[in-house]
């Protein structure tokens, strides 16, 4: 067991009327995830800071989405400890009820909306699950609100998925993940497929939301802009570890040759010099934005 | 545990009331206390927040619902209290999460105006696509080194030769089934003898026909349809366009000669594993021997009943095929319209083979093939 979950994630057990107030919502241990012969992962471990935006990187087949799934409890790892909010996912049954699937919300790849509800309806199906004691009159609002939140026009409330575009998509998806208020949320390469505006203006959405609502993220992405955009830390991906996670500044100052050609090649060094540029036009007219946490 | 959501109402100290809120206002407390405030009458000045322990969005609406419904002040917000209700505050237009329905006495009429607009339009865009095949059909008639002979060959094997186990013992169950309950019957008036001529003749006028069309309806057809509305969801088809191959060529003429080629075939094929039950089931329990059995076939079944199956079989194959085609090419949009289209594909296959079938009975009695 790990010293976290000995003393401060214990004590910083889950009432169903707090946020959580551990330190990491998310801590994985020694992951092993094999798919036959092949090992994606060996002996990963990472933690995620709450309050953080944490981006997830790493080259095709390193295995991102399957670290996502396998803190989800989607994807049942074949050895190594995931705890969330303090309380094992590893150790529990598949669907065993253990209070934090309502502390986190999912945005999967292509939305994943129910393709015969509306987007409101969408909205509603968690807040049905997990709390049938609210009014309906209530939950409505709820729905409406959390739309409207997560940027798509009052409009859009009752059109069904097919109606909508590919970025709109993402935003109802965004919308339901967020339903529930969850303290931690799970984004899968939110802007992939969108239009650098689109991305541009998700990223912002994201940075908005998270600060707002005090969110946990952990943020799987290929889009170096979204990294350096708003990731507080960004984790890397390689040989089936996480090799290493920090600042962006961080990172640049290891010499492992993936993290180098990857933040370093001609796309890296555009979103840098991007940054930079935004900062200059931002500083002095704001603050830099600061993490909340509680 | 009773640390829920929770409120009072007390003075403001200038003689109207306010609306005290404590506890934690989350979506997992606040269901309960919601009804109650929204059942609260009166006039009041203000919403205290400030005993409020933990707050999310839901909360703050709550409390700004309640405020704008009042039209009272919001007093003692904490920072993450007065920053989400910044966050939700976007316009109360009331719009209905459901989508609009309209009531039932209007929504009945438009639905049958509906489908028959869409009868008409799929009459006419399956003349369309008929008319298309045929063009495809001269066209090759007239370039015959566009023909693909690779991908009919596949296509023979995929509707034929891999049916054959399938339809083999389907068709020898029927011959049994037939045969049995046929001798039961015909035993009444010392007549099991004509089982034979019962199994020999219906196998091969109706059901070895009959029941290899609805097999391969659901066999092939239903791949027909989900391949090609695969592939024009995946873009290929308009990949092949660009490219200069014509769908038609490539395709569908391979997949609709397949059928006519092996309906026929396999239809035959049918009818001779449906007599071989029959003969089977006759030596088990009729006291027919088997070859007994199979000489008097020769015997008794015209030579136009084996005629009567193979003029139908193309027919039917060519029906399966289309409808299989036609749906799949009709696939736009999401991936839920293939399973949609291959349903109909094969539903409407199998209606038009059964209903060609009746008229094809008819034509065949009046012509003298009785």
């Amino acid at each position: 067991m790990s010293e976290f979950s000995e003393d401060e994630q214990r004590q910083a057990s889950l009432s169903k009327h707090e946020r959580f107030r551990g330190e990491y919502p998310i801590v994985v241990e020694g992951l092993v995830n094999r798919f036959g012969k092949q090992t994606v992962h060996d002996n990963l471990s990472l933690k995620v800071k709450r309050g953080e935006i944490l981006g997830v990187v790493g080259g095709s087949g390193t295995g991102k989405s399957v670290l996502m799934r396998s803190i989800i409890g989607l994807q049942r790892p074949n050895e190594g400890n995931i705890e969330v909010f303090g309380r094992s996912i590893t150790e529990a049954e598949p669907d065993e009820e253990i209070g934090v699937r309502e502390r986190w919300g999912v945005l999967f790849q292509g939305g994943a909306l129910f393709s015969t509800l509306t987007v409101g309806e969408n909205v509603e199906v968690p807040l049905k699950q997990f709390y049938p004691e609210l009014s309906a009159t209530l939950r409505h609002e709820i729905a409406r609100y959390k739309t409207i939140m997560s940027g798509l026009p009052e409009e859009a409330v009752n059109k069904f998925p097919s109606e909508l575009s590919g970025g709109m998509k993402k935003r109802a998806g965004l919308a339901r993940s967020l339903a529930l208020d969850p303290e931690l949320l799970f984004l899968d390469e939110p802007t992939a497929g969108l239009d650098p505006i689109g991305a541009d203006k998700f990223d912002k959405l994201t940075r908005e939301l998270q600060q707002t609502l005090g969110l946990t993220v952990f943020l799987i992405t290929h889009d170096l802009d979204t990294l350096y955009a708003i990731c507080d830390r960004v984790a890397v991906l390689a040989d089936k570890q996480v090799i290493a996670v920090g600042t962006i500044p961080e990172l640049l100052a290891t010499d492992h040759p993936w993290i180098q050609e990857y933040f370093n090649g001609p796309r890296g060094r555009a979103a840098q010099s991007t940054q930079q540029r935004d900062n200059k036009k931002a500083s002095g007219a704001m603050d830099k934005p600061t993490v909340t946490g509680a | 545990m009773d640390s829920g959501a929770q409120f009072s109402i007390d003075d403001d100290g200038k003689g109207g009331r306010r609306l005290v809120l404590s506890g934690p206002y989350l979506v997992s407390t606040v269901g309960e206390v919601d009804r109650e405030l929204r059942a609260v009458d009166g006039e009041f000045s203000g919403v205290d927040l400030s005993g409020i322990t933990e707050i999310d969005t839901v909360g703050a609406w709550t409390a700004c619902h309640l405020a704008s419904q009042h039209n009272a002040e919001i007093e003692g917000a904490s920072d993450r209290a007065e920053r989400l209700i910044k966050a939700i505050d976007a316009g109360e237009d009331e719009k209905p999460i459901r989508a609009p329905r309209e009531v039932i006495f209007r929504r009945v009429p438009g639905a049958i105006g509906q489908m028959v607009v869409e009868f008409g339009q799929g009459v006419a865009s399956l003349l369309a696509f008929i008319g298309q095949i045929i063009m495809g059909f001269a066209s090759l008639i007239r370039h015959p080194r566009r023909f693909r002979v690779k991908a009919l060959v596949r296509q023979l094997e995929l509707v034929g030769v891999s049916a054959l186990g399938i339809i083999g013992l389907m068709s020898f169950l029927i011959g049994i089934v037939v045969a049995q309950q046929g001798a039961v019957q015909l035993q009444q008036f010392g007549a099991e003898i004509y089982t034979i001529n019962l199994t020999g003749r219906l196998t091969m006028r109706e059901l070895g026909v009959l029941m290899t069309a609805i097999m391969v309806a659901g066999r092939s057809g239903s791949a027909f349809a989900a391949q090609l509305g695969t592939m024009k969801l995946t873009e290929e088809v308009d990949a092949m366009r660009t490219i200069g191959i014509s769908p038609m060529e490539a395709l569908i003429i391979p997949r609709i000669l397949a059928a006519v080629i092996m309906m026929p075939l396999l239809g035959f094929y049918s009818a001779c594993m449906g007599i071989l039950g029959g003969a089977f089931i006759a030596d088990a329990t009729l006291d027919i021997p088997f070859f007994t059995f199979l000489s008097r076939i020769q015997e008794v079944v015209p030579m136009y009943d084996l005629y009567v199956g193979l003029v139908k079989a193309p027919v039917f194959g060519m029906i399966v095929a289309i409808a299989g085609c036609y749906q799949g090419m009709q696939v736009e949009g999401n991936s839920e319209q293939v399973g949609l289209r291959t349903t109909k594909a094969v539903v409407q296959a199998i209606f038009m083979v059964i209903v060609l079938d009746a008229f094809f009975a008819v034509f065949f009695t009046k012509i003298g093939w009785a």
